[in-house]
């Protein structure tokens, strides 16, 4: 693997043993996955911030890299938290989660990386451009990034992540070359899909039955950028994807597909598909928000709540940036008028839901639904959000 | 014996093989104070892999396996080093962190050559295993 002189010289302690040893654990996996050089990243999302996730081995190794000085040196963005960082004492999470946590967030901080905790930096104003190289580690920033973007980035790991975002490299490997981006499989949508919950299982539907494939979609009409968010996320959480293309609509669907094996995705195929993701129909809790809710879906949500009372429980999930915007509109408060709740800098699945007394719980996502069952021991209502409000206020 | 195999992390360590096969994770199915293996069904459940020479075939599950050896280590918990058949990013990110000798691609099939209890010798530097 070729290294340029000041490559080199970061290899051999020039800028500090963290620095040398975030060096060579890069270099390390290059000649392991076949990397000929390093490619400079613009940017890093560091995930593995959740106690519940990374634990005491996770904290003990954040608080030693920022013990030693290690500093980022491209603008890295945070995973989700494992609690809302402002006000986690009314959601029942326990003194000694909250003093772990708010470690994690301050050996981070020590580093340089930004605290948005949250799962789209491509929202809050990390947006990379076209064939950019980063190294990002939170699965759907990743498949958004590489997709609809296109963009360049490996799925990486938390420490591999954060190694990058140290020396502001990576191998040049996996999918930061042309030749690995291609589409190998054919998925031709023959149903109509209108909301999120639709996108969110055909994408469930796509990981599940070509796990790590790179899938080129026919058949998918008008769609929002947020319709795009909860079908990537969907696909990388039920598979191993990392890169989808959706004919007309993502930037490197101009690829060649005549040859690949073609696999149709009928109307019948979605019912059974959202009847497969739900195990209960009486949600004691509503969840929004996997990926983090953008400012327009807080903006249709608060239209379908003003005025009205919900029996059920209601928390949107989001980053503490969109909260803002949400608060100045008045609509944090029409929200709240109608017994929901806004939640910042954490989700469903890395918030430690499995202490909590709720039995079934209500998504519009197939990423909370493939985790809520495993990670937070609970039963899934899987609907579309208008479903979803009619449980909520019956 | 020497059996030439590929340098994933660097160093040498020796000890007694432990041999497991079948995939293993390190997240959730080792206790990082002690190295007990306690993931259920397990063959190896109940035992530990502090100071051995751990040979499994690959690595399975969450990325937070990484910093499961790295706790491992600082815990001294950790094995001497580890032989896999194919070592994939979590466990050598793992390995290369917590500077614990790692070697894939033997040339020969450990799991015939290698019984648990054998003296074992890991040359990360060379990409080397002694038996």
């Amino acid at each position: 693997m070729y290294l340029t002189k000041k490559e080199e010289e970061m290899l051999n302690g020039a800028e500090g043993g963290i620095v040398a040893k975030c060096m060579k654990l890069l270099v390390k996996l290059g000649e392991i996955y076949g990397a000929d050089k390093m490619v400079k990243i613009t940017s890093a999302q560091a995930s593995g911030v959740s106690y519940k996730s990374i634990g005491e081995p996770g904290l003990e190794f954040l608080r030693g890299f920022a013990k030693d000085g290690a500093k980022v040196r491209v603008p890295t963005y945070l995973n989700p938290a494992g609690m809302d960082l402002g006000n986690w004492r009314d959601f029942g999470i326990s003194e000694k989660f909250a003093k772990k946590q708010i470690e994690i967030i301050d050996a981070f901080k020590k580093m340089g990386v930004y605290l948005t905790c949250s799962c789209t930096p491509y929202l809050l104003g990390n947006l990379p451009r076209f064939k950019e190289h980063l190294a990002w580690s939170e699965s759907s920033a990743v498949i958004f990034a590489n997709s609809v973007i296109g963009a360049r980035t490996n799925r990486e790991g938390g420490p591999s992540a954060l190694a990058a975002a140290i020396t502001g490299r990576t191998g040049n490997y996996g999918l930061h070359l042309d030749e690995n981006r291609k589409p190998d499989s054919l998925i031709d949508v023959k149903t109509d899909l209108k909301t999120n919950a639709d996108f969110s299982a055909l994408g469930y539907w796509t990981g599940k039955t070509i796990k790590d494939r790179i899938p080129y979609f026919c058949g998918i009409g008008d769609c929002t950028t947020d319709n795009l968010k909860i079908f990537g996320a969907a696909m990388a959480a039920s598979g191993g994807i990392a890169l989808y293309h959706i004919h007309d609509k993502t930037p490197e669907a101009r690829q060649e597909i005549k040859n690949l094996e073609k696999i149709i995705f009928t109307a019948n195929d979605l019912k059974k598909c959202r009847s497969e993701l739900s195990d209960c129909d009486d949600p004691d809790l509503i969840v929004i928000g996997c990926p983090h809710a953008s400012f327009a879906e807080i903006e249709t949500l608060t239209k379908k709540l003003k005025g009205k009372k919900l029996t059920k429980e209601l928390w949107i999930f989001t980053s503490r940036s969109q909260k803002i915007w949400a608060d100045e509109m008045g609509y944090t408060g029409i929200i709240q008028e109608a017994g929901a709740k806004i939640v910042c800098d954490t989700c469903m699945v890395v918030s430690p839901l499995e202490e909590m007394d709720y039995k079934c719980i209500g998504t519009n996502s197939g990423k909370a639904a493939k985790y809520l069952p495993g990670f937070c021991k609970k039963k899934v209502y899987f609907a579309d959000i208008d479903s979803l409000l009619e449980k909520g206020l019956k | 014996m020497r059996i030439k195999a590929r340098s994933i992390s660097e160093g040498r360590g020796e000890g007694k093989a432990i041999t497991l096969n079948e995939p293993f994770g390190f997240y959730g199915n080792v206790d990082s104070k002690t190295g007990i293996i306690i993931e259920k069904g397990n063959p190896l459940e109940g035992k530990s892999i502090k100071n051995r020479i751990f040979i499994f075939p690959n690595g399975k599950g969450s990325t937070v396996g990484s910093y499961v050896i790295y706790a491992l280590k600082k815990n001294g918990a950790a094995p001497k080093a580890i032989i896999n058949t194919e070592t994939e990013t979590i466990i050598a990110t793992g390995a290369i962190l917590a500077e614990i000798p790692c070697v894939d691609h033997p040339e020969k099939d450990i799991f015939q050559l290698i019984k648990d209890g054998d003296a074992v010798e890991v040359d990360g530097d060379a990409g080397e295993i002694i038996v």
